[in-house]
């Protein structure tokens, strides 16, 4: 294909689910070939609809979509040649072993004879995998299954590499694990990558571009520097003893905006968000501010702009809040996550 | 056209692989036909007194209905193995390959149809254990088989269009509960029709589990009607033909859904 054709290009699509849930409104996104692209957002935001509908698994109610210069919905059989597909649940067949896995994946792809048993050799060697080739997948532990479902996704050296949540569930060890082979698989000639995450620093950490999802479509993208670069000065947080009214809230932004050095205000029920060009100096002006208002205040940080603050500016709530299914660990993750 | 044969072989050998690296599930579906043929054996061992079983020994009457039963019995949860391959992302990962779709599904039934035969001819040999007579000899013995892995090819195949649509457990069980003792007493599986009431021998006629059964029985009689074989065979062909079909469009409302 045309080098200079993106790897994958997504115009307007649109998809809704029965009952009127609306996955997908208006999602674009551009890759260029060889790079590593990230969809960053939390559950629900649209990224695995994107990824089924760019797979050729689900079809958009409207929209276009060409993966390495095909069509997705006039040649979904070219698409699923060019591509290979690392789903968010483990479709590894737990009765077969690691090998038959590679084995089978590899025949469907037309391969077979000694250059499928050289693939499937060569796989089970990167992915570190040579010694449980044997056995039978059930046994394997979360990180070694995800292994083998990037590898299952590699038989075919596919042109565009589909990601969804590659690290989800896995204890960090075995995210650390991944993140290399990942980092590594990027340094592959010509492997475009298309990788989703609800983790911050995932996102921040493997992609060279980052596209933030909320509600059905990309609301910034940028590379993570550009994008953390586009926030002015340091991000001050404050949590508030007692969430604020709708008249208090109003006030306060005003007031806390009019003091000097500070730029952008935004109030969460307890939660305050502030950005100054210099964190530390702003603090105490911000905490008089608050005690002028009858307003107590129970921790307060400063930090350097974080993937976190990206999203935050853009999506207009702070990452960890606008994912629904996010339980008190994940929280703690994705914020741990915000390089900071 | 190759290409879909070669991969249907490639799906199909997945299957049996999973059947028989699980020896108990393979146990059980082999050894249950067991406990039906010993079971209404001995239960309704005098019925053949009442006339117009065509033998002297219940067993030889029974045989083929256990046969039918359980052709029916194995397969119509299939639909629950399609949903477990679902919610592990298996059938994701194949339909995002270029495998053919209708590969996907034949080798379920290509699957399911080797487990009924085998499942089959094993009660057949047990029968004989038992000292069942079949004066049709291997020609009806492979009617009977090839009738009942028709059966369970329609129900095999309804059973994972249904599994694919609903994606509900329950909805498979239920479905399931409800329709096999029906099914199964609305036919001639372990009464003679000439002594059931004449209603429930007209339901009869429309139920393909009494289809397998009626083709089966007369080609394992002393003098098989063909007619009445080839009649109900083709019958079922056609139906497990349709189901088979269904179930591979059903792919399509699948892809709607997800």
């Amino acid at each position: 294909m045309n080098t200079r054709a993106p790897a994958v290009e997504a115009r307007q699509l649109i998809k809704t689910y029965p009952g009127d849930v609306t996955a997908l409104n208006g999602m674009d996104i551009t890759v260029e070939p060889g790079t590593v692209f990230g969809l960053l957002g939390p559950n629900g935001a649209g990224k695995s609809t994107t990824v089924k509908i760019l797979t050729t698994l689900a079809r958009p109610d409207s929209g276009t979509a060409t993966v390495a210069g095909h069509d997705v919905l006039r040649h979904p059989d070219r698409v699923r040649r060019a591509i290979g597909v690392v789903a968010q649940g483990s479709g590894a067949d737990p009765v077969a072993t690691g090998r038959e896995n590679l084995r089978l994946q590899g025949r469907l792809f037309g391969l077979k004879g000694a250059p499928l048993a050289r693939r499937v050799d060569e796989l089970l060697e990167r992915f570190t995998l040579a010694e449980a080739a044997g056995r039978q997948v059930k046994g394997y532990s979360g990180g070694m299954r995800r292994r083998l479902d990037v590898a299952l996704g590699l038989v075919h050296r596919p042109e565009v590499l589909f990601l969804d949540e590659p690290t989800t569930g896995l204890d960090p060890e075995a995210r650390t694990a991944m993140w290399e082979e990942i980092g590594r698989l990027a340094g592959d000639e010509g492997l475009t990558i298309l990788l989703t995450t609800h983790y911050l620093e995932e996102a921040d950490r493997l992609a060279e571009r980052i596209a933030i999802v909320d509600r059905g479509r990309v609301v910034v993208e940028g590379t993570p520097d550009g994008l953390k670069g586009e926030l002015r000065g340091d991000a001050v947080h404050l949590e508030l003893r007692a969430p604020l009214g709708e008249a208090g809230r109003t006030l306060l932004e005003g007031a806390l905006g009019a003091l000097a050095g500070v730029h952008e205000v935004l109030i969460d029920r307890a939660r305050v968000s502030v950005r100054a060009d210099d964190g530390a100096a702003a603090m105490p002006r911000l905490l008089g501010e608050l005690e002028r208002a009858g307003v107590s205040v129970a921790t307060a940080t400063v930090a350097r702009p974080s993937l976190d603050d990206v999203y935050l500016r853009y999506a207009g709530r702070r990452y960890a809040e606008a994912d629904p299914r996010s339980g008190a660990r994940d929280d703690s993750l994705v914020l741990a996550g915000g390089a900071r | 056209m190759s290409t879909a044969v070669t991969q249907t072989w490639y799906m199909t050998q997945r299957q049996l692989m999973v059947f028989a690296r699980q020896p108990a599930y393979a146990i059980i579906t082999l050894v249950q036909p067991v406990i039906w043929l010993f079971l209404f054996g001995s239960l309704f061992r005098k019925v053949v007194e009442l006339g117009g079983f065509g033998t002297g020994s219940y067993l030889d009457y029974l045989v083929p209905g256990v046969v039918v039963m359980s052709a029916l019995s194995s397969n119509m949860w299939a639909g629950m193995g399609t949903l477990e391959e679902i919610q592990r992302g298996t059938l994701d990962r194949f339909l995002t390959t270029p495998v053919s779709r209708a590969a996907l599904m034949n080798g379920n039934v290509v699957n399911n149809g080797l487990v009924t035969a085998a499942q089959s001819v094993i009660i057949v040999l047990l029968g004989l254990l038992g000292g069942a007579d079949y004066p049709g000899g291997i020609g009806g013995i492979a009617v009977l088989v090839v009738a009942s892995v028709l059966l369970g090819t329609v129900f095999g195949a309804l059973s994972n269009a249904l599994g694919m649509m609903v994606r509900e457990r329950e909805s498979i069980i239920g479905i399931n509960t409800f329709l096999l003792l029906p099914l199964t007493f609305l036919s001639s599986a372990f009464m003679a029709p000439s002594q059931m009431p004449s209603w429930m021998r007209h339901v009869a006629d429309f139920n393909p589990l009494n289809w397998a059964m009626v083709a089966g029985r007369s080609a394992m009689s002393e003098q098989p009607d063909w007619g009445v074989v080839l009649g109900r065979g083709g019958a079922l062909l056609a139906l497990a033909v349709a189901a088979v079909w269904l179930s591979i469009r059903t792919f399509r409302s699948y892809q709607r859904s997800v």
